[in-house]
């Protein structure tokens, strides 16, 4: 078959609401995105957990350490199910790690922030969960089969994720004024980043439309920030805490909320290196990973003499 | 020289029985495969059972022979039960 044809078979195959699968012919282009994307997801499921590892020592009852365990356990097994996606796509794993350290490869800018106090952590599971849970469940429906069942996986372990952040959020709310402070400060430092993670505006994203057309996206960026703002808006009010957006408006119209504007140049900024955290996550990655080499490399001799 | 193990493929042994591909794993032997597989695809009950298989054993059916592979059963349709005339008033049959 010539590149025409497997190009034609391929969309016709994607028009019709089928899988593409790993051994399935399908044009580099879309293999190339894929692994970009697939690759990014995987590693920010796993840089996501410094920030939160931050906290584990510092958890403030046996209770809250067993859930905080439990939920970073769960990113680095997202981690891994991503990789195992991407690996579909014919790169080792080897060549994905490498990719993040050279910095070929990203990973989301929110874990360039760093988490300051308790509340941050009700915060990032609450916002930055929720987020991530929202664009996760418009993948649940991506055209690539393994990336598609990964993240029907992801999304069933994802909603204690929010939950337990935005029980931390409920009860300080419910504390001190000092706790309270603490948690609208957590609060004003993370909604725009959150909002940010959706990526940039549909009319400045003119590389969406390869996506669109195989099907990768399903939803535009702006459709699913709406969607998360709609519902954390009304989240934020039951706990009162203040969304610290003053032109945020409920729109009849549109039945959503208008929200003031992102800023962008701060975006920019982080995904550029210069956010408080990005040297700081690089650094602790590479350096565990390299510290664990000579584990692989026993593990690797153990099993070579045990064979002979 | 860096390694990142051996790749295996995980199935989990669901509840009505049948073993389900779940994703797969590095590891350098069976043992660590059978571990990672564990805490990776099943830290909430989602089975009872694991099998691991080196990914390199799996042979699977080309996607351009699907056609070859699997339409003649298309024209078969005497192997369902649907096909066959029953006479009237017949009852549990
Ligand atoms: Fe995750
Ligand atoms: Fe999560």
């Amino acid at each position: 078959m010539n590149a025409t044809a497997i190009d034609n078979l391929f969309q016709q195959k994607i028009d019709l609401d089928l899988n593409i699968e790993p051994k399935d012919q399908m044009p580099e282009k879309y293999r190339l995105h894929l692994i970009r994307q697939i690759s990014q997801h995987a590693h920010s499921e796993v840089i996501g957990m410094q920030p939160e590892g931050n906290w584990i020592t510092r958890a403030p009852s046996l209770r809250a350490k067993q859930i905080l365990l439990a939920k970073i356990q769960d990113e680095g097994g997202h981690g891994l199910y991503l990789y195992s996606a991407c690996e579909t796509l014919g790169i080792s794993r080897e060549e994905l790690i490498d990719q993040l350290h050279t910095g070929k490869a990203k990973y989301s800018n929110i874990f360039n922030y760093p988490a300051l106090t308790w509340a941050d952590i009700g915060a990032i599971g609450w916002l930055v969960d929720g987020a991530a849970i929202v664009n996760q469940v418009s993948l649940q429906r991506t055209s690539y089969g393994p990336y598609a069942r990964g993240m029907v996986r992801i999304c069933k372990e994802e909603s204690f994720h929010q939950r337990q952040g935005y029980e931390i959020m409920a009860n300080m709310m419910k504390g001190t004024e000092a706790q309270r402070e603490m948690a609208q400060d957590a609060m004003n430092r993370w909604w725009w980043p959150s909002l940010m993670m959706f990526g940039p505006h549909d009319s400045d994203s003119p590389h969406s439309g390869d996506a669109f057309t195989w099907k990768i996206k399903r939803k535009s960026n702006d459709e699913l920030r709406q969607k998360f703002i709609d519902k954390t808006v009304q989240q934020a009010e039951v706990i009162g805490l203040t969304i610290p957006d003053d032109e945020l408006r409920w729109n009849e119209e549109k039945q959503g909320y208008d929200h003031g504007e992102i800023n962008w140049e701060e975006f920019k900024r982080v995904i550029n290196g210069n956010g408080p955290c990005n040297k700081q996550r690089m650094d602790h990655h590479k350096k565990y990973h390299a510290e664990g080499a000579w584990v692989r490399e026993a593990a690797a001799a153990y099993a070579k003499e045990n064979s002979k | 020289m860096d390694t990142q193990l051996d790749l295996w493929e995980v199935f989990i042994q669901n509840k009505a029985g049948s073993y389900v591909h779940a994703g797969s794993v590095h590891a350098s032997d069976s043992q660590m495969a059978l571990q990672n597989a564990r805490d990776t695809y099943t830290r909430r009950q989602e089975g009872t059972s694991i099998w691991v298989i080196p990914a390199k054993y799996v042979v699977a059916s080309n996607p351009e022979d699907a056609e070859m592979f699997f339409d003649p059963a298309n024209d078969k349709i005497y192997r369902h039960p649907t096909f066959y005339v029953m006479p009237e008033g017949a009852k549990q049959i």
